[in-house]
């Protein structure tokens, strides 16, 4: 065999590597719908990061569960009883730290872990064809056809609030006083991020699964911040990195015979560590800065 | 203290702010001040530290709500005020997260959203408005650099920018000149003296006596409360700034000053 033979056999053998799961329709979606997932919460995670709601995002992202129980028990869509749990918490936090005097962080663990409880306790109780496992850790592989539409849906939903408001949101994590002088209604943005938030956390469930959504949700944001100064170049950067870890978690799982919420996040938190080891200018080793 | 008696000039009035009080949770902050504020006057706002200044910014602003008085800016309430763009605040603490990833000209732009489209696209204008700002700040060299790699004073400046792109009508500036060097100082007094010019109202609360002197029109001596309030001239007493800084306490009961020693 020519070496120029030899090479194209090699290319078309890692082709085959790439293309081979391509063949099969349920990678095909779930390559779809993590792709669509990763951009969205990628999106999002600049706000979360940069507004310091991680916390709020893991708390967001529990309480959603007894309300897609409870929605699944009743036959309405998941992403309605998702919405009204995410909401309602924060409305729940929001009032016993304005009637109380314990410490926020303290109030958002012992309200989201009560919704948690609640979630556990209504799935073991309402017998239902409703996998706890697939809640837990997602099932990208797995998702129904139904819950395909009602995903792309939600990722539309929160892409169109987050560019039209692109700018006030910023403004609004930046400087929430500014935006209030200039006549800008911030009780609203609050809001509008908080159900965003809520919306993405259900459509990171699909994917990676309760436990982990909070990582869809903060990481690529964290790798996005040590890379750039630029909010505009900060959303792109996180976009992206969040596509690309989804796509490489997805083949990583099928390749690997590995479980695929942990494989999408574990290549996020990969990235992030090289973000954090060689960033040009913020990582801890500034392989620019030597000279 | 009855500056305008005439109702032409009450028209014309950019501040009215009328027997504000206000308390934090039952503990008086500020209570009976009224100030009245023509176009065109630079107003200087004078306290000790915990005078209530800062206080009065936000009360004028909205922030905190005043359990008594009444507060018209350009004649309408604050809220409208604050949709028409008439007011800019600059605080006294930014307060914001400096290592947020934004340049100093995206920090100035923030000044115009509020005369953008709903998807805040900038203009030329509002460009033009930034670029304008930035250089009666001296910051134009600056303006790619992220907020969080300036210094102090350049930072303040850089807020100050915003304020001025809004091209509000009356701008609330509370201690503009704190922490920063004679340089910055004397490019903000100039800046404050061509604002005024272009008919803009100022109030800017400071500590710093000999600001007032330079530039104020009018000044306010607060402790809690209005102690005086005229024309610079008339004001600036020793009497009045010893009642001020000094010896005395206002009744809170009565209103009235009282001796303390
Ligand atoms: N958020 C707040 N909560 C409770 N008390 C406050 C608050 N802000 C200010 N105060 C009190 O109100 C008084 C006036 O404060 P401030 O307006 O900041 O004064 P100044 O700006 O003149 O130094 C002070 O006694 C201060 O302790
Ligand atoms: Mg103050």
């Amino acid at each position: 065999m020519s070496k120029y033979m030899n090479d194209l056999f090699i290319t078309s053998q890692t082709f085959a590597f790439l293309l081979d799961p391509l063949s099969h329709e349920f990678m095909r979606r779930a390559l779809m719908i993590s792709a669509l997932v990763g951009g969205v919460c990628g999106l999002l995670s600049c706000y979360m990061t940069l507004k310091g709601w991680a916390l709020m995002g893991d708390a967001v992202s529990h309480a959603v569960m007894p309300g897609v129980v409870v929605a699944y028990a009743l036959g309405l869509p998941f992403s309605l009883g998702a919405f009204v749990f995410g909401v309602g918490s924060v409305a729940l936090i929001g009032f016993v730290k304005q009637k109380s005097r314990v410490k926020e962080d303290t109030i958002i663990g012992l309200v989201f872990t009560g919704f948690f409880a609640l979630g556990l306790v209504l799935v073991s109780k309402i017998k239902s064809n409703i996998d706890l496992m697939h809640i837990l850790f997602g099932s990208p592989l797995g998702i129904s056809d139904s819950d395909v539409h009602q995903t792309i849906l939600i990722c539309l939903i929160v892409v169109l609030v987050l560019i039209i408001y692109r700018r006030d949101l910023m403004l609004y994590c930046f400087d929430p006083t500014h935006a209030r002088s200039i006549g800008i209604n911030t009780g609203l943005l609050h809001y509008l991020l908080l159900s965003v938030l809520s919306l993405a956390a259900v459509a990171g469930l699909q994917t990676v699964g309760i436990i982990l959504v909070v990582a869809m949700l903060i990481t690529p944001g964290a790798t996005a911040y040590l890379l750039t100064d630029r909010f505009d170049r900060m959303t792109f950067i996180a976009v992206i990195s969040s596509i690309i870890s989804s796509v490489l978690g997805v083949y990583i799982s099928y390749w690997f015979d590995i479980e695929t919420g942990g494989s999408i996040v574990l290549v996020q938190t990969t990235l992030f560590l090289l973000a954090f080891l060689f960033a040009p200018r913020y990582g801890i080793l500034k392989i620019n800065n030597l000279n | 203290m009855e500056l305008f008696r005439n109702t032409d000039e009450v028209e014309a009035l950019r501040i009215q702010a009328d027997q504000v009080c206000v308390d934090y949770n039952g503990t008086l902050a500020l209570y009976d001040a009224s100030l009245k504020l023509k176009a065109g006057c630079i107003c200087g706002l004078v306290g000790m530290n915990g005078a209530g200044k800062s206080t009065f910014f936000k009360a004028l602003m909205g922030f905190v709500r005043p359990s008594r008085g009444k507060i018209l800016i350009n004649g309408s309430s604050v809220t409208t005020a604050q949709k028409d763009q008439a007011v800019a605040y600059v605080p006294q603490n930014d307060g914001v997260d400096c290592s947020f990833p934004v340049s100093v000209w995206d920090v100035v732009m923030m000044g115009r959203y509020g005369s953008m489209n709903f998807l805040r696209v900038p203009r030329e204008s509002d460009k033009r408005a930034v670029f304008d700002a930035l250089e009666r700040v001296e910051l134009v060299s600056l303006r790619n650099r992220p907020i969080g790699s300036l210094s102090g004073g350049q930072r303040k400046r850089a807020f100050l920018a915003r304020a001025i792109a809004q091209r509000a009508s009356v701008l609330l500036l509370d201690e503009p000149f704190a922490g920063v060097d004679i340089r910055t100082e004397k490019l903000m007094a100039d800046l404050f003296v061509q604002l005024r010019q272009d008919s803009r109202s100022i109030l800017i609360s400071t500590h710093d006596l000999s600001h007032v002197r330079d530039f104020c029109d009018v000044v306010v001596l607060i402790n809690k409360t209005v102690l005086a309030y005229g024309e610079t001239s008339e004001v600036f007493t020793s009497e009045n700034l010893s009642m001020t800084f000094g010896g005395m306490k206002p009744d809170p009961i009565s209103g009235s000053i009282s001796f303390d020693e």
